[in-house]
């Protein structure tokens, strides 16, 4: 969206001004320290959703047997992530203008040094940031294989994703000449790039590693909601540096944003209360809770498109919507999305993208379509172009290297270590000495 | 001698407890644990999924008495810990053989 147009357009206005007003030429080159401090602590903000906060909501969820496995994957995938971002994974998202994939030009950081700067902040602050979403997508997949994969098979499965799966669909919204970005999808902070895409990968894992031993007869309820509360909240506050942060700087798009991010969670964290409230007869911790994680991955692609009143409209959808998925559609089809992995992010994040080209039009008090599009019909169509493309190349290229990696090593634990528990047949450990 | 094991609900403990002092009984052991008898469990909420919980908690005492004491310690758990409703729980009388203290070596009704 705004980053490929904006860069392109402010680079063309910066070439005529520099020809015209040498002094006008300095704006938009140099380093804003306003921007740049905001950026430093978006990211501390990010990082801070993955652990602890989606690690403690996830952990929280499962069985007390294997609460430290759901951490250690979370806690690995973020040293993982951060070590092939740096290698690769940076340059294949934003390292070149490749319609889709930005090359390895990036590699190993090369090129990024202390003075390098990408718009008014430093490349290096940028580069971190985008590294705390690449270290959350794969974290967010977690929750539909829990409890049941193998952690050297999930370690390959999140070093191959991220190369061939996150990475490049990040270049198609996000990177100079991503073909997305330029069609004018509107994803503020990663509705496709982060939750369809991490949503689908997830049922896709599900799918392929099975159901749960026991799934659904069993009872197999959270073990310390207490955990996912106090999980839910951190990704509440740190999803301010998620979105306000994905403006790049420190101005009036990112309060709105902060604004709209505050306004859709708090409407979808009731709308899921009073559904769960009609429909059952009692409102529940779990599902006000999950409610607002709901309205955050819906507000995410259009943080930066809508306003106050399109905001609580999208939290209101997601809050119900994502309300049906995860209690009703699960239960219908049948499959094991462990922590709703796919009935949150998936589900919320296409009803988010969608409604973001809806509630971007000025008169539904938005800031606009993208450029080069005029109407609500149009922006959704692209935003739909957006939802399917991810949806269809996600579920396919996860669903490959799901195949292989099972052919060659094997995904699922088994058995035995599945009723003993991954915390101690995995890892030796438990994590309650109580 | 006998071992007195009784099953009641966890909030009658206090009551029961001071109805066991006021007759003289000076020790007492408490054990938590789940059961059920004709009282049915309650069903829990997650995310859509409902499950029946049929084990409900239960606190168990143990007292070891004099076979004089007996009855008066059946009476006093009976009524402290009694409701009316369904899942008061149950009293078991077992005879006990032997009964040592560590600390002094002391055995029989002296060890009470």
């Amino acid at each position: 969206m705004y980053r490929v147009n904006r860069k392109t357009f402010y680079t063309g206005l910066g070439a005529i001004a520099a020809l015209l007003l040498p002094a006008l030429a300095q704006a938009e080159d140099t380093l804003n320290s306003g921007d740049t401090a905001w950026m430093l602590t978006s990211t501390a903000l990010v990082l801070f959703m993955t652990i602890p906060g989606l690690s403690l909501f996830y952990a929280g969820m499962v069985r007390a047997k294997n609460g430290l496995s759901v951490m250690m994957q979370c806690f690995a995938i973020t040293a993982l992530m951060s070590v092939l971002w740096a290698v690769f994974g940076y340059s294949i998202a934003f390292g070149g203008d490749g319609a889709y994939w930005g090359g390895l030009g990036k590699a190993f950081l090369k090129g990024v040094g202390v003075d390098s700067l990408s718009g008014t902040i430093p490349e290096t602050v940028f580069m971190t940031f985008q590294m705390t979403f690449a270290i959350i997508t794969p974290a967010l997949i977690v929750g539909a294989f829990a409890e049941r994969m193998k952690f050297s098979a999930m370690l390959w499965f999140m070093g191959i994703w991220l190369a061939l799966v996150y990475a490049p669909i990040a270049h198609w919204v996000w990177g100079g000449g991503g073909w997305l970005g330029g069609k004018g999808i509107l994803d503020f902070a990663g509705g496709t790039v982060v939750h369809i895409n991490a949503g689908i990968a997830g049922l896709m894992t599900a799918l392929v590693l099975g159901k749960r031993k026991g799934y659904p007869t069993t009872a197999m309820p959270p073990h310390n909601l207490m955990f996912t509360v106090v999980g839910a909240a951190m990704l509440w506050v740190g999803w301010f540096g998620f979105n306000a942060g994905s403006e790049l700087a420190a101005d009036g798009t990112a309060g709105m944003a902060m604004a709209v991010t505050q306004i859709a969670t708090a409407m979808a964290a009731l709308a899921w209360m009073f559904a769960e409230w009609m429909a059952h007869g009692k409102p529940s911790v779990l599902g006000i809770a999950s409610g607002a994680v709901a309205g955050l991955v819906a507000i995410t692609p259009a943080s930066g498109a809508v306003g106050p009143m399109g905001a609580l409209a999208i939290g209101l959808a997601a809050g119900v919507g994502c309300f049906l998925a995860a209690t009703r559609l699960k239960r219908a089809l049948g499959y094991d999305d462990s922590l709703d992995a796919f009935g949150v992010h998936a589900i919320g994040g296409i009803i988010g993208a969608l409604l973001t080209g809806v509630f971007a039009a000025k008169n539904l008090g938005g800031a606009g379509f993208a450029d080069g599009i005029s109407s609500i019909g149009q922006q959704v169509g692209v935003q739909f172009i957006g939802v399917a493309s991810t949806l269809v190349y996600t579920a396919v290229v996860t669903l490959v290297i799901l195949k292989v990696l099972d052919a060659l090593i094997g995904l699922r634990v088994t058995e035995e270590q599945e009723t003993e528990g991954l915390d101690l047949a995995l890892h030796d450990e438990r994590s309650y000495n109580l | 001698m006998k071992l007195v094991s009784a099953i009641i609900k966890p909030f009658k403990m206090d009551d029961v407890r001071e109805s066991l002092s006021e007759i003289g009984v000076q020790g007492i052991t408490v054990t938590e644990v789940k059961g059920f008898g004709r009282q049915k469990g309650h069903t829990e909420l997650y995310r859509g999924a409902e499950y029946v919980v049929d084990f409900l908690p239960k606190v168990k005492i143990e007292v070891a008495v004099d076979a004089s004491l007996l009855d008066q310690v059946v009476e006093a758990i009976s009524k402290a810990a009694k409701t009316g409703k369904i899942g008061d729980g149950k009293i078991f009388v077992f005879k006990l053989d032997q009964v040592i203290r560590i600390r002094t070596g002391e055995s029989g009704n002296e060890a009470l």
